[in-house]
């Protein structure tokens, strides 16, 4: 019976093409803003790295002076101290554990063509490449030993190798980071995890970093540290602060496989602080958290504002545009009150033209759908020409494809219930007498 | 076949109550040809949606074909429709935007037939009508008095047990409306019953019995023809 009335919806969108038109045309403009800024929503706010990210937590910890704290208001700090990441580091008290920050490093080969450049760089510990699932196309990361050996060892990202060294596999290569001679043991494969969660202070979308060397060498070269510092009391500056300054400007990040391991962990960060403060370091009483990924990118508000606004707006546009398709087809199913008569004379009951007349508007939907993806490709590409850092990731995955068609189907179903339900309250007799 | 007892049909709003019918009595019987007659608004087609379950009514009792069929919902009445009735209007009612044989296919495709045996039954009632050459025409290439042909074949293919008949030849010339009627007579005597209601006593006439109907009331239920003019010519007809 569907496909009869599939054809019947064909011939009856067909008898009238531009009420047809204006309604696929209304759909498609609503699908299309909705889907364009839903996808900019959803890849902004998505997973950066799913099926891990439930196990990995951000601890923060307070080492600040007393002033301002208000015990339960006040949020501990965003980053550590090197002394405080040492500690924790060192500790060693989740599966995984690795202290980090970022930086910027000159990039100048020997006996190379290739004129000397910067290159965003990741100063860090043996942990980061399996805590966060980093693949090799070629080698692998350091180990614990070269981070205590402060071993000028390099990990670097394909393109970086593409660049440098025409993508061979440069293992066992020295590539001159910072005026000094690293040798490069892994060359990374595609990974690029969005948002940039585990160092917010740089760019929250992005490209990720070229070049990965332990965080003990990197002190050692001198290699300049980017993104946020804060300090309090006598605090130095400085974009690399003192290692025993009042500064927290590096980020801290552990694997905790279970549940009963976090809360075991966030005890630990709580004995911490309160070991620290009877050292005098911290003044604070006990203050911290710990945050899984999506609870710390939640915290940030990685996504934008004016984001989820544009999505608001655009589905209220969606909203608008679903009040006149439901105008629309009350006009084309009112105006069909003599055929449904008939219909119900020959013995349709009122439930088969429900379902007659909901295929018509699935078959719009789906029309709609068709139209509202084309605009929706269209206005992710106008996205892509912006400016803002997360532009280059607006692209349509599968998901939101397939979530695209059942909008569109779902709405225009939802459009079609009231006019098909008035259709079928139509008395047939005066339909068939009046005819 | 068709039997109703005291039925009522009251139209109600705020100010006023009216009875289209009101102590409606009249039995059908298998195979009869009856029409109704009656000045306009005495509930001639109030009583013909009513025994096509197109309409409820507001008391007294409807069987048809054994069946009481006041409290049936609105799927079993759909299905008694399908199954039982078929209908042919005035107005000749098909659906412009079908070809002639997707027009006799409706009610065949809301029986949930099979293709094979759905074309088998349209092409046999277009033949019976005469149209079988016309199969995919559409109702705007047809003349008035083949159009009605076609609703009679669409009426036709669910071999429905009674036909209820509004007017059928209201809107053609005297040369088409003498074919539809032969057509008609020719179905009854394959065993047919039908109902028809008309204003035009010549037809009536050609009927087996009249009922006359007055302000919603039958008046009079005569078993030979009542209009004396073409009583000889009928009788003659019928036998």
């Amino acid at each position: 019976m569907y496909g009869y009335y599939l054809d019947l919806a064909w011939r009856s969108l067909r008898r009238t093409p531009i009420l047809t038109g204006l309604m696929v045309l209304a759909i498609a403009l609503g699908i299309g803003a909705s889907m364009t800024t839903l996808t900019v929503l959803h890849v902004l706010s998505g997973d950066p790295l799913p099926g891990r990210s439930d196990t990995l937590y951000y601890p923060q910890i307070d080492p600040r002076d007393s002033q301002g704290f208000v015990p339960g208001k006040t949020e501990p700090m965003e980053q550590v101290t090197w002394i405080d990441g040492m500690n924790l580091l060192q500790a060693k008290r989740a599966d995984r554990q690795a202290l980090m920050t970022g930086g910027s490093v000159a990039i100048q080969q020997d006996n190379s063509t290739l004129d000397p450049f910067f290159e965003d760089a990741r100063y860090t510990t043996a942990d980061f490449f399996p805590m966060f699932g980093v693949p090799f196309r070629f080698g692998h990361g350091w180990d614990a030993a070269a981070d205590e050996a402060h071993a000028r060892v390099a990990v670097i990202s394909s393109p970086l190798n593409d660049k440098v060294f025409g993508g061979a596999d440069s293992t066992g290569q020295t590539v001159r980071l910072a005026g000094a001679a690293f040798r490069v043991v892994g060359v990374i494969g595609d990974w690029n995890p969005n948002p940039h969660f585990y160092d917010l202070n740089r760019k929250n979308y992005a490209e990720d970093e070229g070049v990965y060397v332990p965080l003990s060498a990197s002190q050692d070269v001198g290699m300049d540290h980017e993104g946020s510092t804060d300090c309090w009391g006598n605090g130095g500056g400085g974009r690399t602060p003192d290692h025993n300054a009042p500064c927290v400007w590096l980020q801290f990040w552990t694997q905790l496989d279970s549940p009963a391991k976090a809360a075991a962990y966030r005890q630990f960060l709580v004995h911490y602080s309160e070991q620290q403060k009877a050292l005098g370091r911290f003044q604070r009483s006990p203050n911290v958290r710990l945050r899984n990924v999506m609870q710390w990118l939640d915290y940030n508000h990685v996504v934008p504002d004016d984001v989820r606004l544009q999505t608001g707006l655009a589905f209220g546009f969606l909203l608008v545009c679903l009040v006149n398709t439901v105008g629309l087809m009350l006009a084309k199913f009112m105006r069909r009150s003599a055929e449904l008569g008939v219909r119900r004379a020959l013995g349709a009951s009122r439930r088969a033209l429900f379902a007659q007349l909901l295929m018509e508007s699935g078959v719009v939907g789906l029309i709609g759908g068709v139209g509202g993806l084309l605009l929706a490709l269209a206005g992710l590409w106008l996205v892509r020409m912006q400016p803002a850092s997360y532009a280059s990731l607006a692209h349509l995955d599968p998901a939101m494809l397939l979530t695209t068609l059942l909008l569109a189907l779902g709405a225009s179903v939802l459009a079609g219930l009231l006019p098909a339900w008035r259709a079928c309250q139509v008395t047939p007799a005066l339909q068939l007498k009046s005819n | 076949m068709l039997k109703m007892t005291h039925l009522a049909k009251v139209y109600r709003t705020e100010l006023v109550e009216t009875y289209a019918l009101r102590d409606f009595n009249i039995d059908v019987k298998q195979g009869e040809f009856v029409a109704v007659t009656g000045p306009s608004g005495s509930g001639k087609t109030t009583f013909l949606t009513i025994a096509g379950l197109l309409e409820t009514f507001s008391g007294g009792e409807y069987h048809l074909d054994g069946v009481e069929v006041s409290q049936l919902d609105d799927n079993a009445r759909s299905r008694i429709r399908n199954e039982k009735i078929g209908f042919i209007f005035q107005a000749f009612n098909l659906i412009p935007d079908l070809n002639v044989f997707d027009n006799v296919d409706v009610p065949l495709r809301y029986r949930g037939m099979k293709a094979d045996e759905r074309k088998r039954r349209i092409m046999q009632s277009l033949e019976r009508v005469g149209l079988a050459a016309r199969a995919k025409h559409y109702p705007a290439e047809l003349s008035g008095g083949q159009q009605q042909r076609v609703a009679i074949a669409r009426a036709l293919a669910g071999s429905p047990r009674l036909l209820l008949a509004d007017e059928p030849t209201g809107n053609l010339d005297t040369q088409m409306a003498r074919g539809v009627m032969e057509l008609l007579e020719d179905i009854h005597r394959g065993g047919a019953t039908i109902v028809m209601v008309t204003h035009d006593p010549e037809l009536a006439a050609r009927a087996q019995r009249n009922v006359h109907i007055i302000d919603g009331q039958v008046v009079d239920i005569a078993e030979e023809p009542r209009f004396h003019a073409h009583a000889a010519q009928a009788t003659a007809r019928h036998g």
